[in-house]
């Protein structure tokens, strides 16, 4: 720092002289994006932002709304808390995502369940493949173990469950709704012994998964290194979030007619929008 | 509860292996939710009385019921999916709050979560919706403890089988367990625990025919 800023004026001159600064993570504001999908209409593009490794980000998004998530660089961990934005004691429940579906892995047409027999989202694109509803998130207690407290590198070692309680913490909600996660680019397949095998890459840049928001859904999204990462540095790279406007599921669509149990998981939905 | 009594293990097979003193035993009848306290360094063994029954369990810290039993935060710290002797139980905030060190069972589930009215219209259908279930269980027994809907979450079944094919496939399939095979559990802070005796009766968790379950804390 060299400027003078004795005065409120000198202050609020170097605050102001900030304006226009643009880093690769941020939002957008209004949102802009020139890669999004044929057909959607750019007064359609509801969000735009990266997430900086060890942020996080809170959103509301309606029924309909597709969320594109790309991992700029490989090494990107985008961790979920998904609540009903109306009433949000109904949320992501990951053993009823993976039971119901008869499956321990997501992918494309794959749902993400409440604990109220619905559906949350869908994945309509994956070329990601690998992804986690088993492992959680870090915390603080596993992360200053891990990577220290952060005290010599004057930085903070973030991790998830701290990135989830102040998310959580801006929806109005606290500790006891912190639940389960599910981690999309970073992935986890199990041995017959049950042995857990993290796929955690550095991957190809620029995976791709689409979601698409089933109910009005309130958001948390974090990206920090994946619970599991055996690498001793703290590793974890840009999150870009776009989001846009989308027509509510019709009763033709593959993915809600694609299991019995999925179907009767729109069927729940559609139930509870008749109103 | 009972008196504490001193233990005489050949008097009762369920009682072989426990050490110290009974300071209760009691037994959670079919279909029934069971809510009690375990101080540290006491320990619960559950005992599946007839075979292959389901035990829904759920842990909460005694001192601050915001910290919780956590599935994910177990099977990441230990690399495995399953629940098998030695297993330590975690909570959301990573620190122990009970470890398995007995089980006559090869391995437990915690990836099955809770039966629940609505899962089950998504599993078997709506007809369903009037059956009981394990989440019924935890919220009547989670309500007068000042708990709610929030405080339900991914928790362990104790005497059930859920295996992951090569293929991904997952599913609740036949038990592993039998009649009279124990779980100990020693708490490592003060905990309340609160299970539903599942009442599942479409997949083979209970066999089809839910049964009691003996619950025996040692000091």
């Amino acid at each position: 720092m060299t400027q003078s800023l004795g005065d409120p004026k000198a202050a609020r001159a170097h605050a102001r002289a900030m304006a226009g600064t643009v880093v690769e993570s941020m939002p957008v504001l209004p949102p802009v994006a020139d890669d999004l999908p044929d057909g959607v209409p750019s007064e359609d593009l509801l969000w735009e932002e990266t997430i900086a490794p060890g942020g996080y980000a809170i959103r509301r998004i309606n029924r309909g709304g597709r969320i594109r998530l790309i991992d700029l660089h490989g090494d990107a961990c985008a961790s979920f808390q998904i609540f009903n934005a109306e009433m949000p004691t109904e949320r992501l429940n990951v053993a009823d995502t993976l039971k119901v579906q008869w499956t321990a892995y997501l992918g494309a047409g794959k749902l993400l369940l409440s604990d109220m027999g619905r559906v949350l989202m869908s994945f309509l694109e994956d070329d990601a493949g690998t992804h986690d509803c088993i492992c959680g998130t870090s915390n603080e207690e596993l992360s200053s173990a891990k990577y220290g407290k952060g005290e010599k590198a004057g930085r903070y070692f973030l991790n998830g469950r701290d990135r989830f309680l102040l998310g959580v913490g801006k929806h109005g909600l606290g500790r006891k709704d912190v639940h389960p996660c599910v981690n999309l680019f970073k992935g986890a397949k199990v041995d017959d012994d049950g042995t857990i095998v993290p796929e955690l890459g550095p991957f190809e840049a620029g995976r791709t998964v689409v979601l698409r928001a089933e109910m009005d859904l309130m958001l948390v999204v974090a990206n920090c290194p994946h619970v599991m990462d055996p690498r001793d540095e703290w590793t974890v790279t840009p999150l870009r979030l776009t989001a846009w406007r989308g027509p509510v599921t019709p009763e033709d669509d593959p993915i809600r007619n694609d299991t019995p149990e999925g179907l009767r998981a729109f069927l729940n939905v559609e139930d509870y929008y008749r109103r | 509860m009972t008196e504490a009594t001193t233990l005489e293990p050949q008097a009762d097979p369920h009682l072989a292996g426990l050490s110290g003193d009974i300071v209760y035993d009691e037994t959670v009848p079919a279909r029934h939710f069971w809510v009690h306290k375990v101080k540290k360094g006491e320990t619960l063994r559950i005992v599946d009385l007839e075979g292959n029954q389901a035990v829904d369990l759920l842990i909460y810290s005694d001192a601050d019921d915001a910290e919780r039993y956590s599935a994910q935060d177990t099977v990441a710290a230990q690399g495995n999916l399953f629940l098998r002797q030695g297993a330590i139980l975690r909570s959301n905030e990573g620190r122990p709050m009970m470890t398995i060190t007995d089980t006559s069972v090869a391995y437990h589930d915690t990836i099955g979560g809770a039966c629940s009215v609505e899962s089950n219209t998504l599993r078997y259908g709506h007809h369903t919706k009037s059956q009981h279930a394990c989440v019924e269980n935890y919220l009547k027994a989670s309500l007068p403890e000042a708990r709610t809907k929030r405080d339900i979450v991914s928790n362990i079944n104790f005497f059930m089988n859920v295996p992951v094919m090569e293929d991904g496939s997952l599913g609740i399939v036949d038990g592993i367990s039998a009649a009279g095979l124990t779980v100990d559990l020693r708490a490592e802070m003060d905990v309340e625990v609160m299970v539903s005796n599942c009442p599942q009766i479409n997949n083979p968790c209970n066999g089809f025919n839910p049964t009691p379950v003996r619950m025996i804390i040692t000091s």
